[in-house]
């Protein structure tokens, strides 16, 4: 096979690269596409939860005699139906999803009912007597670490610090990276510039949702049908919370309407399985918008402090981070991937990074897009900012004088390979954007961003039919195109037309063990297993053709969709294509498919830089997007249209985060904008188009050179905004989102001298 | 007497069914007649997920009473392609891939086809304003624009 | 659904006559309330406050989804929604403020369904036509069991949800008087984004000049700074006599601040939109200057 082992750079494609009609298009604009909470099922029961209305309160009792003496109400559970699992690691998704001897925070689960109508489940619900022991609460990440701050667990003691300490804290865990001698290095600059930065929590604000419908058997068996981003995490969280094996529940992932992290983890379907299980029938649950809000994963608040030394000719001589985010009511905040991300745009002689998760009660954090990263990059891109002013080079020019590239020694410990950074910066510094001429009160910001991209286990099975048409079954959640994208690389590999590839998103029951969809993996983890069970497959044609012509499998060879014999020496025959030979394939041996189970290792880190123009208006503190473009290395945009849909998507996120979105609470400890209205994503009037620039440094861990891209679009946008929004306003920012209260009241403050 | 009669037109077709007093016109679409094509995103008019035309006015169908329906002519999702032939607005989301995950897609649509049956000629701003109301997280809004711009520009040439 | 729910259950009326409209409020012992574009009342039905035990429908009464012009001014029936309104050519070139106020209620579904006297009743300190139809001079007709009167708008609502309706009152039309010569009127809101959002600051500037340009009458109004919506007489007494100079303007800014008295909330701080009240106010006095002088 002459083109496996191609490496990519050299690689001509036929079909990847370009920008066919997603295979799922026609079902999803006309209505036809199933998601969480569109299925039925017979005699099913409709389900609500039952939210504590305190940031942080003792459970005395729950009195559930009243709603279970309802007529139409078939079940009831609370925490006394959810023991505590086994698995370590299921212990406080247990605790999150039903409150145990404690509410931990304002929409924490408390019971949950199933009716046979919505009206009778809402009844139920106010029939529950809760008895709670109202107690002191802390929402705020620097108060939550206070010595006297009210103490979520009595049981957590900081892990990573030594010796192990014997006093509770709600510090779950101390992180650390980096090398050299920064001390040292900030002895050798010629300015330091030491700032400290806070970000408020941002919800992923996915459209649909969480949705669920569960069905057990009085046999023990279980169907799930449900929203997520990983049904495979699904089926053994929820069998592990239920006390059931994992081949007993078979899980069917819908179509999913967005998730960003959001969805890879369980929140209502082991209570819908519970439920289901008690009585005896399917129960539907699906969540309102308020307790996605409440109840859901944001991400992180964080407060940073970032302390950076250059000398004169713009060298960065050290650079350090201390990183605090709180993840919610338990531990898990994503502080690590904030620590080991803070720097990895540069290179850098002597860096530090300390993280610190902490634990308040809000609801217990999700995986929000390059978990962690943004929040660190706000606070580096933006001292990068300022340090590029004060010693007057451009901020490009200084961010490619110390910028990362291959063989640099990351500040989280690996060496990079072959990495786009570089040319995402010179790229921007040509652009006709960079050139661009601006107006009064107007500012341009530019930022770098990170994410590393992971791989993780996956298994996907490819079945060539009698019509010689192609299907693949995956596991992994069409979340942005990706049956798109598989359909591209198996029809390439196979050399087949696109048309006749068929991509099926498969149960649970169907494949082995596939990662979530998340870490940026489904395109590079699934690709690749996609390209390698194509080429299993194309193993066994030359060997059905090699036997069709009696040669030697080895002397058949798969080119342009056709079996061919090798050479002169191998005889002459016709060569077959995949149809011919899969038209005979009952006689020849039976079914044809390709499988690939694997680990996939090798994803390729990817980096961006963002450019935004911005206006302040001087007397509202408004602030307009006027422009906007990204530039990412993709390693290999296989389809380019949905790439770029990935970069413009996360700019557009990062533009919301910046500005507008944030979670509010009041002194009660309960979520005061826990609603599209007062929770401000983006609208389409609010942004400019976002234009993109494809960069194609190829990943040598992929047979194609593809990079996950979803993520590190999301990283850089925080900062870029910040830096345009600190040039056009003349102050530095570095509190978000920077709402315009908060600009108009530093402009007022710079011009009354404060 | 618990549960009102209506009587209505949706899609073209006649149609009855019985509702509560307090159901919206979404839970009535999704639950009684399975017209799941309309989205819930919210239940409060701040997503327009479940947009849908109400005698040929662009509402959420969140905000209706199923009741108010009496009498009146609704368009959903379901309606918007001919037979086998898509709305030039659907065809031109899947060309220009103006949908991610595809759950505000049908919202999108219904509020873009009432834009365009009342301008063809929109601005770029036009359509940014008009669609403000349909909340789309995945795209940044990009393509959809696009998506609209291009549509009205074809069928103005058409 | 018959399973004995502790709630009475809800009824849903649709009068095809005020007169019955009436008769079904004032029966209702206050447990009605009116549905024209039901997009606050089906919020609050939603986020789990009492339901109310009757609902009626006001869009079956003819008189009340039509807008007539009435001795040179504008007779807007409740049921009208807001899109209507800018689709109506006369009312867009008389009222342009008012018509892009009601236009600045939610988004393009909202509008199709949200109706002026709807914003009115609902109370909300940050309704966004509130303002524009007080300088306006609009007039609210009340239908109730007695005789039909009519209410200034600023007399409608006395407090964050609560109006001056009695029991068995409900709005039938707003009445937009006929525009002065050499007049005009605009409001503006702020809003952090673009579109959807509530107000967290409002201003609305009606005013009359004389044939030299100079400012003869004015009403300004602020809203979403205070308990209610309210006229500010200094601040237009700050614009009259004046070709609204840079002195005058700056006055009439700071007369609005000094009315307002907000609160510190999700949408704003005190010291914003103290500060921002005046900025929209002098914003759109210079609208309305430019609509009074027909450019």
């Amino acid at each position: 096979m002459p083109d496996q082992g191609q490496i990519a750079t050299k690689r001509k494609f036929k079909l990847v690269g370009t920008r066919p009609v997603r295979p799922d298009g026609v079902d999803k604009v006309t209505g036809r596409a199933r998601f969480g909470a569109d299925m039925t099922a017979p005699g099913m029961l409709h389900a609500l939860i039952l939210r504590s209305p305190h940031a942080h309160a003792r459970i005395k009792s729950i009195d559930t005699s009243r709603a279970e003496r309802l007529p139409g109400v078939k079940a009831v559970v609370t925490r006394d139906d959810f023991a505590l699992p086994e698995r370590r690691d299921l212990v406080d998704i247990c605790y999150n999803v039903m409150a145990r001897e404690k509410a931990l925070y304002d929409g924490h689960a408390v019971a949950a009912v199933a009716a046979v109508s919505k009206p009778v489940a809402r009844e139920a619900l106010r029939r529950i007597k809760v008895v709670y022991e109202i107690l002191p609460h802390v929402t705020d990440v620097d108060e939550a670490m206070k010595p006297n701050a009210p103490i979520l667990h009595k049981d957590m003691r900081t892990k990573g610090i030594d010796p192990k300490p014997s006093k509770a804290s709600n510090v779950a865990r101390q992180w650390e990276f980096g090398h050299g001698d920064v001390d040292r290095g900030f002895t050798e600059a010629d300015i330091v510039v030491e700032r400290t930065f806070k970000t408020a929590a941002t919800h992923q604000g996915y459209i649909e949702p969480h949705a669920c419908l569960a069905s057990v058997g009085s046999d023990g068996q279980g169907d799930l049908w449900c929203c997520t981003q990983g049904h495979y995490m699904v089926r053994n969280a929820c069998a592990g919370l239920l006390g059931m094996k994992v081949s007993q529940l078979r899980v069917t992932a819908s179509e999913i309407g967005g998730g960003f992290g959001g969805k890879t983890t369980v929140f209502i379907e082991p209570v819908a399985l519970a439920l289901s299980r008690k009585a005896g029938r399917p129960v539907k649950l699906v969540m309102s918008r308020n307790e996605v809000f409440r109840a859901t994963g944001p991400t992180a608040s964080s407060s940073t402090d970032v302390k950076i030394g250059v000398k004169k000719n713009g060298q960065i001589t050290a650079a350090k981070a201390v990183l605090r985010y709180q993840g919610g009511a338990f531990a898990g905040s994503p502080v690590q991937f904030g620590a080991m991300t803070a720097f990895a745009c540069y290179d850098l002689k002597n860096v530090q990074t300390i993280g610190y998760d902490v634990v308040t009660n809000r609801p217990k954090q999700a995986a929000y897009r390059a978990p962690g990263a943004p929040l660190a990059a706000f606070a580096i891109e933006s001292v990068i900012d300022e340090l590029a002013t004060k010693i007057r080079m451009d901020p490009l020019e200084f961010r490619l004088l110390n910028a990362a590239r291959e063989g640099t020694k990351s500040s989280y410990g690996p060496t990079f390979g072959p990495i786009g950074l570089e040319a995402t910066l010179e790229e921007s510094k040509g652009h006709p954007h960079h050139l661009a001429p601006l107006g009064p009160n107007q500012g341009r910001g530019v930022a770098c961003g990170f994410w590393f991209n992971f791989g993780g286990n996956t298994c996907v099975s490819l079945n060539i039919g009698e019509d010689g048409t192609v299907c693949l079954s995956v596991g992994n959640p069409d979340i942005g195109g990706s049956r798109a994208s598989m359909c591209l690389m198996a029809a390439e590999e196979l050399g087949v037309p696109y048309e006749r590839v068929r991509t099926i998103i498969a149960d649970t029951a169907a494949l082995g063990y596939n990662e979530v969809t998340d870490g940026s993996r489904v395109t590079f983890a699934v690709g690749m297993a996609t390209i390698k069970a194509a080429q299993a497959a194309k193993v066994k044609l030359c060997e059905r053709a090699a036997k069709i012509w009696d040669i030697s499998p080895e002397a058949v060879v798969w080119e342009d969709g056709h079996a061919r014999p090798a050479g002169a020496n191998a005889g002459t025959f016709k060569p077959m294509s995949l149809a011919d030979i899969a038209a005979v394939a009952g006689s020849t041996g039976g079914p044809i498919a390709g499988h690939s189970e694997a680990n996939a290792d090798g994803a390729g880190v990817s980096f961006a830089t963002h450019m935004v123009d911005v206006e302040v208006d001087p007397e509202t503190g408004r602030v307009t997007v006027l422009r906007y473009t990204v530039f990412q290395d993709a390693g290999k945009a296989i389809h380019p249209s949905y790439v770029e849909g990935q970069f413009q998507g996360g700019a557009a996120q990062g533009v919301g985060w910046a500005l507008n979105e944030e979670y509010i609470y009041g002194e009660d400890g309960r979520l005061q904008n826990a609603g599209f209205l007062d929770y401000r994503i983006p609208v389409a009037s609010d942004l400019p188009f976002i234009d993109t620039v494809i960069l194609e440094i190829p990943n040598p861990g992929h047979p194609y050179g593809v990079r996950g891209v979803g993520e590190t679009s999301i990283v850089p946008p925080l900062a870029a905004i910040a830096n345009a929004v600190s040039a056009a306003a003349g102050v530095r920012h570095t509190q978000l989102p920077m709402s315009p209260p908060r600009i108009l009241k530093s402009i007022m403050e710079k011009r009354d001298g404060v | 007497m618990s549960q009102i009669p209506v009587t209505t037109t949706i899609n073209g077709d006649a149609t009855e069914f019985l509702c509560e007093a307090d159901e919206t016109l979404l839970d009535v679409l999704r639950d009684r007649l399975e017209l799941s094509g309309t989205k819930e995103g919210c239940g409060t008019g701040d997503c327009g997920a479940c947009s849908v035309m109400l005698d040929g006015r662009l509402v959420c169908s969140c905000l209706v009473l199923g009741a108010e329906a009496e009498g009146r002519e609704v368009e959903t999702i379901e309606g918007m392609a001919e037979g086998d032939t898509l709305h030039p607005l659907q065809k031109k989301f899947l060309e220009h891939a103006a949908l991610q995950c595809g759950v505000c897609t049908p919202g999108f649509l219904i509020a873009a086809k009432a834009l365009l049956e009342t301008n063809l000629d929109p601005t770029e701003t036009e359509v940014r304003y008009w669609l403000a109301g349909n909340l789309c997280r995945c795209t940044g809004y990009d393509k959809i624009v696009r998506a609209v711009l291009d549509t009205a520009a074809e069928m103005r040439s058409a | 659904m018959g399973v004995g729910l502790g709630n009475e259950m809800m009824r849903y009326e649709a009068p095809e006559s005020t007169k019955a409209a009436v008769k079904l409020l004032a029966g209702s012992r206050d447990r009605a309330r009116i549905l024209a574009g039901g997009t606050d009342l089906l919020v609050q039905m939603r986020s789990g406050m009492p339901e109310p035990a009757l609902v009626i429908d006001i869009k079956h009464i003819a008189a009340m989804g039509a807008i007539k012009r009435e001795a040179g001014g504008f007779r807007i029936g409740a049921a009208v929604p807001s899109a209507e309104l800018g689709e109506h050519a006369g009312l867009v070139k008389a009222w342009p403020g008012v018509v892009e106020a009601a236009g600045l209620i939610g988004s393009t579904q909202i509008q199709g369904r949200a109706t002026i006297v709807g914003n009115l009743c609902n109370g909300s300190p940050a309704a966004d036509s509130v303002p524009a139809m007080m300088v306006a001079g609009a007039r609210a007709r009340i239908a109730g069991p007695g005789r039909r009167r009519d209410l200034p708008v600023e007399k409608v609502v006395v407090g964050p949800g609560k109006t001056a309706l009695k029991r068995g009152e409900l709005i039938e039309s707003i009445f937009l008087p006929k525009r002065p010569a050499r007049s005009g009127d605009a409001y503006l809101r702020f809003i952090p984004r673009t579109e959807m959002d509530i107000a967290a600051a409002s201003a609305g500037v009606f005013l009359t000049l004389d044939r030299k340009g100079i400012c003869t009458d004015a009403r300004v109004a602020i809203g979403a700074v205070g308990p209610r919506a309210i006229l500010v007489k200094p601040a237009a007494k700050a614009l009259i006599g004046t070709p609204l100079d840079e002195a005058a303007l700056t006055q009439l800014a700071a007369a609005c601040s000094a009315a307002a008295r907000p609160i510190d909330d999700k949408r704003g701080t005190k010291e914003f939109r103290t500060h921002v009240v005046g900025v929209l106010a002098r914003r759109a006095a210079v609208i309305a200057l430019k609509r009074a002088k027909g450019e």
